[in-house]
């Protein structure tokens, strides 16, 4: 949109700490006090040289490490670097361990999607779905915590296998979690997502069209909510996703253009529910068996390099892996799907309002953790 | 107030004053009573609204300090800001830093004095009661632009000008809601506005006639606009992104802009009581009142105030250029249309 | 025009949609617990401080090995041929003595994978999380209770972090 800056144009630093800035990122705007002439993001606030680490630890002891960059998904973070090396060391793991990967991973997508949809309502304004989606998540951090010992920091997904396997009773507690939770997106969706209020702040803003979009490479919920149907699960699916039947939600613009913040919010929203059928199937596919049968003894994958994409709740999630032979890896780059997707966030916010980028930002649904390694 | 007259007539030697004494010593005594009444009032307001937010929540809220359901928080909380350190920055205006804090208290506290909580609870019968009461709410905005100035900060800048624009777009639509009633009283003194309504829940100015059932609701929504409440509180929530125009401000200071904020609630719920629910006088028809007034009037103004807090923690807040569209091109010209509808009906 | 009108009716029901969701939760009972009076129990398998059950330790130090933040510290020595032996509570015949083993709790990651390695689970990781301390230095756990004898004593312990 053609803006008229009134007045001269001055830098205004949304620092480092601030509330709705999801974890140190510095935002430096160039603004006249209303319009917004360019939105420069500063990261590496929280950068902890995950990739250096990784490089003086085993294999085994790496995934504590990889749970920790997006610390909201930690579960489908272990999943994309365990599949990575079972890949080099061609290990296959039976069908027990797949399926509760699958819903150790979907339950860890709902949870993450409900921290994504509490927070962003934080920002919009609206201060209660942020209670009840976190009272949510709680039940599915309990699932968590009695199955692995913690919450929010797994290293539950070993290569090779899982760390423990699962409580009796666990199928039917997740299936009883899944019927009591669908009906609470709807009323979800009657507080937050479907009042007027709200579809104004979000429906108008931030605009990224599908062609901007796969140009700057921005994956996942934010490119789906451009309208582009892409879903690594589904184009090269992994650890069987093809077998499960789901939809792959993409923005329609419903309220305005394609691309905009409501649609990014609305295919995480209505994800929630595919990951719900997801799991269910899942359930029913559960076998016995035993989760430690294809641990190897020592992980010593064979020299080479792999690089492995999944689909985790941000969008595409790639590692590459090279290994020289030995127990340590010799080099483990991440590709973070929040990374590309800051680079987006300039084009995105360029002549909105002030009180937009809270509402972009908050849309593209980034973890500081991710980005900055 | 006659009763505190008649109390005072029993101190030995009243009469003995000269005349201006006792024309003005009633009337500082139940201003000093009000002001205290209304002081506790808030405070219970302010735990009100943490408890009803938290039961929304699906959380407890203060449970802790003072044994029943944290009661006493409020007062522990305003003990505290009183220990904190005074600190008035040294690059700002400091006569006006000091006094906006004041002003704005001023303004939500100076209107109580006309409203009129019984058949004889009330300071003064201001012949003009309802449009002190407007006016005074005018006076809030100085203080709060006064606020933004003194803190020497761009953006406590920008934070109070947003407000003071906020506020002073939302007094028109409100003011011309009340005229619905006003037209049909004939008379700005709030006693004769409860008096018009005597004698059940059928005389209320919210059932008479439908123009004063909108006229209210329009009042509802500029209302709170005027106290700053969601969905219209930029100026409080302007810490998204700067902090407002209360940023430089700390301790007890700031502990009177909050306190004003729900003074403030409670006037334009006590004007809206007073207006459009009848104020003191009771509910059911009939000839005498069983629940006394001033309790009756508390319970229909923390209703509205009720609906106030829940919609609060219901609904997001919306953004300054939709603010203003609401109140110019929305609110506005459904009060022109039911003045001239209450007009209409008045001369009918 | 009528998009003016029918702005107006879409905001005041959605409004009311909402207002109705979050008055039916005013009548739920609250999900919170009060902390301090109240505590929740912890699932068995939870993952908070750890303890070394020394009497059973058999100074492998595959705990250390395998810590991906190096927070265990353990020295060891050979027993002499004339000492008693010592066995673990599940048989194992204990060689070494452990004359050193500091857990630093400010710098363990709870990823549980000394847990895993260790032969006689000697090493497990409790429920115990109220653990506070004022002094970083009272984050390292000293579990040895056996002193050197062919060996140095070893140096005072220091925070590892500092």
């Amino acid at each position: 949109m053609e803006a008229e800056y009134s007045g001269e144009i001055m830098t205004l630093s949304m620092g480092p700490q601030h509330p709705s800035t999801h974890g140190v990122l510095r935002l430096e705007l160039k603004t006249d006090g209303e319009i917004v002439a360019d939105a420069i993001p500063h990261i590496g606030y929280l950068h902890r040289c995950f990739e250096k680490h990784a490089e003086n630890v085993e294999y085994p002891g790496v995934v504590p490490f990889v749970d920790r960059m997006d610390y909201c998904a930690a579960m489908n973070m272990e999943l994309g670097y365990v599949l990575a090396i079972e890949k080099l060391l061609g290990i296959q793991i039976n069908n027990r361990v797949r399926c509760l990967r699958i819903i150790m991973a979907e339950l860890d997508r709902i949870a993450s999607h409900l921290i994504a949809a509490g927070t962003y309502g934080n920002d919009i304004g609206s201060f209660t779905p942020f209670m009840w989606c976190f009272r949510d998540r709680e039940t599915i951090l309990d699932f968590f915590e009695e199955t692995c010992g913690a919450r929010l920091l797994y290293n539950y997904n070993w290569v090779g296998g899982l760390m423990h396997d699962v409580k009796p009773g666990f199928e039917k507690r997740v299936i009883e979690f899944v019927d009591y939770f669908e009906p609470q997106v709807d009323n979800l969706n009657k507080l937050l997502s479907d009042n007027y209020i709200f579809i104004r702040r979000t429906a108008n803003v931030g605009i990224l069209t599908p062609e901007t979009a796969i140009s700057y490479g921005v994956t996942g919920p934010n490119l789906r909510g451009s309208g582009v149907q892409f879903d690594v699960r589904r184009n090269e699916a992994y650890l069987g996703y093809e077998e499960f039947e789901f939809d792959v939600p993409v923005g329609k613009g419903e309220y305005g253009p394609v691309g905009s913040c409501w649609d990014r919010y609305m295919v995480r929203i209505r994800e929630v529910r595919e990951s719900c059928k997801i799991i269910r199937q899942a359930v029913a596919k559960l076998t016995p068996g035993d989760v430690h049968e294809s641990i190897p003894k020592r992980v010593k994958p064979p020299a080479g390099e792999i690089y492995m994409r999944t689909e985790c709740p941000r969008g595409e999630l790639g590692y590459y892996i090279v290994s020289d032979g030995s127990t340590k890896p010799y080099r483990i780059k991440v590709k973070s799907p929040c990374f590309t997707v800051m680079s987006a966030f300039r084009e995105a916010s360029k002549g909105t309002m002030i009180a937009d980028i809270i509402a972009i930002l908050g849309s593209f649904d980034i973890v500081l953790g991710e980005i900055d390694r | 107030m006659e009763s505190i007259a008649w109390l005072l007539h029993l101190i030995p030697k009243y009469d003995t004053l000269p005349e201006l004494w006792r024309a003005l010593i009633p009337i500082v005594v139940s201003c000093v009573l009000f002001f205290a009444l209304l002081c506790l009032i808030v405070l219970f307001l302010v735990w009100l609204e943490r408890k009803i937010s938290a039961h929304i929540q699906d959380r407890l809220g203060p449970m802790y300090v003072g044994g029943w359901h944290g009661w006493a928080q409020t007062i522990a909380d305003s003990l505290k800001l009183l220990l904190k350190e005074d600190i008035v920055p040294d690059s700002t205006d400091k006569l006006l830093f000091k006094m906006a804090p004041f002003i704005v208290f001023l303004g939500a506290f100076a209107a109580y004095v006309v409203v009129p909580f019984g058949i004889s609870s009330f300071v003064t019968d201001l012949n003009i009661g309802i449009l002190y009461v407007v006016a005074l709410g005018s006076l809030s905005v100085i203080g709060i632009i006064m606020a933004g100035w003194a803190s020497n900060n761009k953006y406590s800048l920008y934070g109070g000008m947003r407000a003071a624009a906020q506020i002073i777009s939302y007094e028109i639509p409100a003011a011309i809601a009340l005229m619905t009633v006003i037209i049909q009283v004939g008379s700005l003194s709030m006693v004769d506005i409860v008096n018009a309504q005597k004698g059940g829940i059928h005389h209320w100015f919210l059932f008479r006639n439908p123009f004063t059932f909108l006229a209210f609701f329009i009042y509802f929504i500029a209302s709170l606009a005027e106290v700053n409440r969601t969905p219209f509180d930029i100026p409080e929530a302007e810490s998204e992104l700067v902090a407002g125009f209360h940023t430089e401000y700390s301790g007890m200071r700031f502990a009177f802009f909050f306190l004003a904020e729900y003074a403030n609630m409670l006037l334009v719920t006590s004007v809206a009581t007073t207006l459009f629910l009848g104020g003191w006088t009771q509910i059911l028809p009939g000839p005498t009142q069983i629940i006394p007034g001033p309790i009756l009037f508390f319970l229909k103004a923390f209703a509205i105030i009720f609906v106030q807090m829940w919609l609060r923690w219901s609904v997001p807040r919306l953004r300054v250029d939709q603010l203003m569209y609401l109140s110019w091109k929305v609110l506005l010209p459904i009060s022109f249309v039911l003045v001239l509808g209450a007009g209409w009906m008045a001369v009918r | 025009m009528l998009r003016y009108f029918k702005d107006i009716g879409l905001g005041i029901v959605t409004v009311l949609n909402s207002m109705w969701v979050a008055c039916r939760h005013f009548f739920t009972p609250a999900v919170t617990i009060q902390y301090p009076t109240e505590k929740w129990t912890m699932p068995e398998r939870a993952r908070a401080r750890l303890f070394n059950k020394i009497e059973d330790c058999i100074g492998c130090s595959q705990c250390a090995r395998v810590c991906p933040t190096r927070c265990i510290t353990l020295k060891t020595e050979k027993r002499g041929k004339d000492e008693p032996e010592h066995f673990a509570s599940d048989g194992t015949p204990i060689k070494l003595r452990t004359y050193l083993y500091d857990i630093d709790m400010a710098l363990c990651c709870y990823c549980a994978l000394c847990t895993f390695t260790c032969p006689t689970h000697c090493l497990q990781m409790t429920p115990a999380y109220e653990y506070s301390v004022y002094d970083l230095r009272d984050h390292i756990y000293h579990f040895a209770n056996e002193k050197p004898v062919t060996s140095s004593p070893p140096a005072e312990p220091t925070a590892a972090t500092s």
